[in-house]
């Protein structure tokens, strides 16, 4: 059996600093096809029994399709996977759990009608003569949670939970069985501090079991607490596999983008004009938004921070006329435009770029040209009277894709069969079918790779600097901090701060990200 | 190993490969078509004749209108289960109101079918215009909403008649849109071609198209776009229960009678037309000559099972197989796109 073999020769290296705990988990050459894109591509990688191995990379590098192979939701398209030296091949993620790896994925698994317990022990009920043994049920569950210390309750239906909290039924979803393999992606993206601290114990005591953990991050200080080894991914590729001891800030930053950082972010010269836009006291009817006020002026960008579910896109949105609006008033170039349609509000030249492309902006069943074409019909270039002009149609989208350098230039290949970059390209390029003043892009870069990521900044700065107010939603803290000449901060439905200049750090913005906890 | 599939691929394209091109290209039906003429003309001399192939083409037209009403459902993402209770209740509304004022002004006939065709006309496009509102305003399934929208219709119809069938209309309003013939064809075969050509301008040349298109496509991205969608989606509705309408009046007058259970087989049919014609399920996708080719597809099953004597019952169960089979033949279709596309 060569596997062993090569084992064996792996933990014999001398290099090695977990030499002697046995390689839980190795891949080989792992490609992985989706239709129109490589997600993955001969990705070699290996997990040691009791260590922490952090993925890390951009939106889009190939991070969640890897985690996915291993925790079996998909299957690779070529290369070997071997678990404990032996080849294996999962064939879902009830197959995975059997051989001992759990996954805690971003997008919760979790059916919201169901209860907490219901939801601990889906696919893997515990019965009795073929009928549901309830009691026993609530019984595992309940010993998961008081193991874990979480503050839920077993018969809670998840979808009264908040998100904190469904995110601890996800953890205590991968505690569940005794795992030799966990898996987690950004699991702390909407805890509190209180409750990361009780995960990353968790984690230690799990690593001390001989454990071996996968961990997706973005964040900096989460990588130096609790890491053993760093595996940089880029579109698709990894760039390279490093121990934490090595790996500075800087490093990897510079593995993950290919480029030093400051390439990334344009400069931008900002000209803070009239102000275009301005929200007060805003309370939406969701309830999401409560009592904001902010203002965006001509040629400047402003930047909207916050956690997922803090309300910032909400505000963005109702800007748009995609919320009911239950008190406050939204000034647009100088008229009241509270409670407009979205048709008035891209008319009055202001548009809305939504964060999730397949979800809310485009249509990925029809070509480039019907789905850059769409906002605009009512226009005079691209329909008269009744009928569409579609022969200024083809040559005004055409001009668009050129000048978002849509990759490959065909603008009647279904959205579907474009990489996630180009189909973010084709939403921008839908904003630039009409005459915008004030450009809202909500996560802007979400699922793109680093090409596709600079070339939206520079649309960005390029609007900006020709005048455009610009309102920048982002969970992407960087985004905020290179972008944006003002920016506000918001946290559960509130406003927190307002930051402007050089005031706007890393340090700043996410004092204000969390709740302060009194200790 | 994987390579050596791939590199045969690029090097010579075999009869297979080419084929398999053509099935995702056009999809299952233009196969079926082929396939249904070769069998057909094999088991009946008097299949392949363009008599018998003219009578197909005119009993398909009324499946061809409604099919198309169903399309524009269908695009939108959602499908109307009463197209068949709207030709029914057109059907019987219309003789009826038709018989009525012929009696009244036995002297002005035209005025009297004139009179019937537009009551007809309001019955039907009144089940599509409550659809059209429940699946727009109050967000009701359109499965539920048409269900039971066909469910009120068929009743209306059948205790508006007793079930017996209406009598009384003028022989104009038969020998006119149910035998009448220009140059040797058909009134329908007349009518469906202007209905396919309005169809046709309509999808692809206006905003209401492209609009259904993209309701179909994404309701939420379209909505965000600035479409009116609900406005959009009642449309669909109305427009599908226009189509039907039509097809229930041509139908009216070619029976010569007012009839409740003309429509039963439609919703299943007209389904069935469009998804062998690669109509999407899940909307956005799909077009209007296609379907009207699917229409004949299954007009040229029947007819053929006619003409070598299957008996109706195992007919029914055909249809159903081919409905299936086309569904299985779509799923196939996209697997393969997915693994042609890069």
């Amino acid at each position: 059996m060569p596997e062993v073999t090569r084992d064996a020769a792996t933990q014999g290296s001398p290099a090695d600093p977990s030499a002697g705990s046995p390689t839980l988990l190795e891949m080989e050459g792992v490609s992985k096809r989706f239709p129109g894109v490589e997600a993955l591509t001969a990705v070699d990688f290996d997990l040691k029994a009791g260590e922490v191995h952090v993925l890390f990379g951009e939106n889009g590098a190939g991070k969640s399709t890897l985690i996915s192979l291993i925790a079996g939701a998909e299957r690779p398209t070529s290369g070997r996977f071997l678990l404990n030296g032996e080849p294996v091949d999962l064939r879902s993620v009830q197959d995975a759990r059997h051989q001992g790896i759990s996954a805690v994925f971003q997008e919760f698994s979790l059916v919201p009608q169901l209860t907490v317990e219901e939801n601990l022990f889906l696919g893997a009920e515990l019965t009795s003569g073929g009928f549901l043994d309830k009691g026993a049920l609530h019984r595992r569950a309940q010993d998961i949670i008081d193991r874990l210390n979480f503050p839920l309750k077993p018969q809670q239906r998840v979808a009264y939970l908040s998100r904190a909290e469904q995110q601890m039924v996800e953890i205590a979803k991968a505690f569940r069985s005794e795992p030799s393999v966990l898996i987690f992606d950004e699991p702390t993206a909407s805890l509190t501090e209180r409750e990361t601290d009780r995960l990353f114990a968790l984690i230690e005591q799990a690593k001390a079991d001989g454990v071996g953990i996968i961990y997706i991050t973005h964040r900096m200080g989460e990588i130096k607490r609790i890491a053993d080894r760093i595996t940089v991914l880029r579109d698709g590729h990894k760039i390279a596999t490093l121990d934490v001891a090595d790996a500075s800030e800087d490093k990897l930053v510079e593995l993950m983008t290919g480029r030093v950082i400051d390439q990334i972010f344009p400069d931008i010269a900002f000209d803070p004009g009239e102000t275009i836009l301005s929200v007060e006291h805003l309370t939406l009817e969701s309830d999401v938004v409560r009592d904001v006020s902010m203002h965006v002026r001509t040629g400047e960008i402003v930047g909207i921070a916050g956690l997922i579910g803090s309300g910032k896109s909400e505000i963005g949105r109702a800007c748009f006329g995609a919320e009911a609006i239950s008190e406050g008033r939204i000034r647009f170039d100088g008229e009241n435009v509270t409670g407009e349609s979205i048709k008035q509000m891209l008319r009055r030249g202001l548009f809305y770029i939504p964060s999730d492309r397949r979800d809310e902006g485009l249509l990925m069943v029809r070509g480039a040209r019907e789905n850059i074409a769409l906002p605009s019909l009512d226009r005079s270039d691209f329909s008269s009277m009744l009928f569409l002009r579609r022969g200024a149609e083809r040559a005004r989208t055409r001009t668009l894709a050129e000048r978002v350098e849509l990759r490959p230039m065909n603008l009647e290949r279904d959205l579907d069969h474009f990489s996630g970059g180009n189909q973010q390209k084709v939403l921008i390029a839908k904003a630039l079918t009409r005459d915008v003043k004030l450009f809202i892009f909500d996560e802007p870069t979400v699922g793109v790779d680093v090409g596709t990521r600079v070339a939206i900044y520079g649309f960005i700065k390029e609007l900006s600097e020709a005048g455009a107010g610009i309102l920048l939603i982002s969970s992407d803290l960087p985004e905020i901090l290179h972008l944006t000449n003002r920016a506000y901060v918001m946290y559960r439905g509130e406003l927190r701060a307002e930051l402007e200049g050089d005031a706007i750090t890393q340090d700043t913005v996410l004092s204000h990200f969390f709740e302060r906890e009194a200790a | 190993m994987d390579d050596t599939p791939e590199t045969t691929k690029q090097t010579s394209r075999t009869a297979k490969e080419w084929l398999q091109l053509a099935f995702v290209r056009l999809g299952v039906l233009p196969f079926l078509l082929v396939l249904c003429l070769i069998v057909f003309s094999m088991m009946s001399d008097n299949f392949l004749t363009g008599r018998n192939l003219m009578n197909v083409l005119r009993q398909s037209s009324y499946l061809a209108m409604v099919a198309m009403g169903q399309m524009l459902a269908l695009l939108t993402g959602g499908f109307d289960l009463s197209v068949g209770t709207i030709l029914a209740l057109t059907s019987v509304v219309g003789a009826m109101t038709m018989a009525a004022a012929a009696t009244a002004m036995p002297d002005m006939i035209w005025l009297a079918i004139i009179l019937g065709m537009l009551g007809g006309f309001a019955a039907g496009i009144s089940i599509s215009i409550v659809n059209g509102i429940g699946v727009s305003i109050f967000n009701v399934s359109p499965f539920m909403m048409t269900l039971g929208m066909a469910s009120v219709g068929f009743g209306v119809a059948l205790s508006l008649t007793g079930g017996v069938p209406v009598y009384g209309m003028p022989d104009a309003f038969g020998s006119t849109f149910g035998f009448g013939r220009l140059f040797g064809i058909p009134a329908p075969i007349y009518v469906t071609a202007g209905l396919l050509a309005i169809m046709y301008v309509v999808l692809n040349w206006t905003r209401l198209g492209r609009y259904l298109y993209a309701i179909g496509g994404n309701l939420k991205a379209s909505r965000l776009s600035g479409i009116n969608t609900r406005l959009h989606l009642f449309l669909a509705y109305v427009l599908c229960g226009a189509l039907a309408t039509i097809a229930g009046l041509m139908l009216t007058a070619r029976l010569e009678t007012g009839e409740a259970n003309i429509g039963a087989a439609m919703p299943l049919e007209s389904i069935a037309a469009c998804v062998i014609a690669g109509v999407s399920l899940r909307g956005g996708v799909g077009r209007v000559g296609a379907v009207v080719l699917g229409a004949v597809f299954i007009g040229l099953v029947q007819n053929g099972m006619n003409l070598a004597r299957i008996d109706s019952y195992m007919q029914t169960v055909v249809i159903g197989v081919l409905l299936i089979l086309a569904v299985v033949a779509d799923q196939v279709r996209q697997r393969l796109i997915a693994q042609i596309q890069d």
